[in-house]
């Protein structure tokens, strides 16, 4: 049998057909399902995991892992949210400031890992308890957040696309997608893209090459502390509050099963950054479909994305027994 | 070349030193006290009391609490040394204390058998991992995220969502009850560690372990069946994982899904690496691992004792994590010799 897409998009691809079954599947199952308010809200509630998980797909994609994802957004949702309230600090102010240190963190943690040769997977694990323990020192009850700024924001939110009566894109969802755009142009069209993909296909070839891997690994990890310290951002817009124990529990692995299940290889050098929002789409659906079934048991959202990844995975497997049978 | 080889041979028995070193300055501080803004000696975290038979302390709580973690890093210890690494410890925990939980409110069986059937189960959930992982080759990372997410999912599943609370006197004894004074969870962390050991050092297993982790191909050719030696060693720290679920739900007399063992995995694998096993596999120290579970436990229990607010803990975990890990850094090694030689 041959496919006639390339070898390497069959994950991706398979990801999408799922995606796209699993959408008409839940609109013929429920009815409302088919709205453009649920199609919408699949961007707006997931935008705070869509965006850690682009910033993690950049790691994986360098052949590191980033545990530190969820701990950043609680830190950074609660800095923001204790700025504004207690310090006074304009909105703007502060989340230029937790974005600016967001990225020096995950340049903190790149630059460690690749200086001392340490796993990735320790480093940003040690990441991960620095940032939820210097939130929970800040404050360990979650912030209320009231602004002007904060207010005229949901209000756009709840705006109406003019002429017709179908509402618009939330705020948090244009800064999803608007990241996602960005994002998918830097990984695949520009030359910081290729280093990574180069770094992750094998970390020797590329230094051979006289490629910057050390460069390139830690702005990978700054790319990703980034996106996390905006998806904590994002979740005060969200939920006008601050939380360091709650925001992003448990996220960075819901991020990266997101990535896997997009279709790109833990071990780095294959995917793409839309595998991931299509990651993402399933989580959400999966979520809604659930929501929509009336028994709010959450237990089965969990259960599912697992069957999904193990799925994923053994599909991903069959590729490349196949690839390596016919070379 | 050389040069690696004669780090890796001396670090096998010098690598404990640093988890020690630390583990006995902890100690040590321990024995100062702030009284009125001057440092007083105090034997108050070294003191043993007995009560009705029983030894009460500080130490005592350190290795009583210790022992979950302690136990799922003994079995951690093993897989990372193949050269994998275990995330789904924290949720297998969680099913095995939420099926004994279950069984103990809705059946009238034994507790013997529930325990048997809770351990079963969690030795299944280990299996699982290892069929993935040996059989189908799947990266280990991948391979227990599965059963991390879909597993707190079984667990919640089971219970309902619900925190089951009972009251089961014989069950409350695996994490509660005393055993010639010492608290019986201590006496289980023992024997588990004496039986890991035994199968380890005493049987070709730890050689086989060690081949697999550190050149698996390798070791294919020398006629180690890898696949086997992954398979007990992801299903041995299923069941560890699983006792330590028991003691934790044992301990509280109730099974939360959702929160036991939560962050669970990310504890154990620090305890491993703190005891000096390194991450990439090929050579494990079981001795080791009970040094880092122990630090760990010390330095929680004395941050608690010392009255530093509890959410500081995070971050002089985070801190200490980072100082071990350099400490055991090669590059930073190298890169201060440099520097010396060249002043």
């Amino acid at each position: 049998m041959r496919l006639p897409l390339a070898r390497k998009n069959v994950p991706v691809a398979a990801t999408t057909l799922v995606c796209v079954l699993l959408y008409v599947a839940a609109c013929l199952r429920y009815e409302h399902f088919f709205s453009w308010l649920v199609f919408i809200n699949f961007f707006g509630d997931n935008a705070v995991l869509g965006l850690a998980a682009i910033g993690v797909t950049f790691v994986i994609l360098g052949g590191g892992i980033d545990l530190s994802m969820g701990a950043i957004i609680g830190c950074t949702s609660i800095t923001v949210a204790k700025l504004i309230t207690a310090g006074h600090v304009h909105p703007l102010i502060a989340i230029g400031l937790v974005l600016a240190l967001g990225a020096a963190f995950g340049a903190g943690m790149g630059s460690v890992i690749q200086f001392f040769r340490l796993p990735p997977f320790l480093v940003t694990l040690a990441g991960m308890f620095l940032a939820r323990g210097t939130g929970l020192v800040i404050s360990q009850e979650s912030v209320d957040i009231r602004h002007p700024l904060y207010t005229a924001v949901s209000d756009f939110s709840a705006l109406n696309i003019p002429g017709t009566g179908l509402p618009m894109l939330p705020a948090t969802a244009l800064i999803f997608l608007g990241v996602l755009l960005i994002a998918m142009y830097t990984a695949g069209y520009t030359r910081f893209g290729r280093n990574v993909y180069a770094l992750g296909g094998s970390e020797p070839s590329a230094l051979l090459m006289g490629l910057p891997v050390g460069r390139t690994k830690i702005a990978t990890y700054s790319i990703s502390a980034f996106c996390s310290a905006l998806a904590g951002v994002v979740h005060t817009l969200y939920t006008s509050s601050g939380s360091a124990a709650e925001a992003g529990k448990m996220l960075e692995l819901d991020a990266i099963a997101a990535v896997v299940i997009g279709g790109t290889l833990l071990t780095g050098g294959v995917g793409y950054v839309f595998g991931t929002l299509i990651g993402v789409l399933i989580c959400g659906i999966i979520q809604t479909a659930i929501m929509f079934e009336g028994t709010l048991n959450s237990w089965w959202t969990r259960i599912a994305i697992g069957v999904l990844l193990l799925a994923f995975i053994l599909l991903q497997k069959l590729v490349q027994a196949r690839a390596a049978g016919r070379t | 070349m050389p040069e690696t080889v004669r780090h890796t041979g001396m670090r096998r028995s010098a690598a404990l030193i640093w988890p020690a070193l630390a583990l006995l300055l902890l100690l040590t501080l321990n024995l100062l006290k702030l009284d009125h803004g001057r440092v007083a000696l105090s034997l108050d975290f070294f003191r043993f009391t007995i009560v009705d038979g029983h030894l009460y302390g500080s130490l005592i709580d350190v290795l009583n609490r210790a022992a979950p973690a302690l136990l799922t890093a003994l079995g951690m210890t093993l897989v990372i040394a193949t050269g994998g690494v275990d995330l789904s410890v924290g949720a297998v925990l969680a099913i095995a204390g939420a099926l004994a939980a279950v069984l103990l409110t809705h059946t009238s069986a034994g507790v013997g058998a529930i325990v048997a059937v809770a351990l079963g189960a969690s030795l299944l959930a280990g299996l699982w991992n290892g069929v993935l992982v040996a059989a189908l080759g799947v990266q280990p990372i991948v391979a227990t995220l599965i059963l991390m997410v879909a597993g707190r999912g079984v667990a919640q599943l089971l219970t309902d969502g619900q925190i089951i609370t009972f009251e089961r006197p014989a069950f409350g004894f695996i994490g509660g009850g005393y055993l010639l004074g010492l608290p019986f969870t201590v006496t289980i962390a023992a024997a588990m560690f004496l039986l890991t050991a035994v199968l380890t050092r005493l049987t070709a297993l730890g050689l086989f372990i060690e081949a697999a982790g550190s050149n698996e191909t390798a070791s294919r050719y020398a006629g180690v069946q890898v696949g086997l030696v992954k398979l007990l060693a992801y299903g041995g720290c299923g069941l560890c994982a699983g006792v330590a679920g028991l003691i934790i739900a044992s301990d509280i007399q109730a099974a939360d899904a959702n929160n036991a063992g939560l962050y669970f995995e990310l504890d154990a694998i620090l305890a491993v690496v703190i005891g000096g096993t390194a991450l990439t596999g090929g050579r494990f120290s079981l001795v080791g691992t009970i040094l880092g579970a122990l630090l760990i436990q010390t330095l929680t229990t004395t941050i608690l004792t010392r009255g530093v607010p509890v959410e500081y803990t995070l971050v002089v975990k985070a801190l200490v994590v980072l100082v071990v890990c350099l400490l055991q850094s090669a590059a930073l090694r190298e890169m201060l010799l440099r520097g010396r030689r060249r002043a």
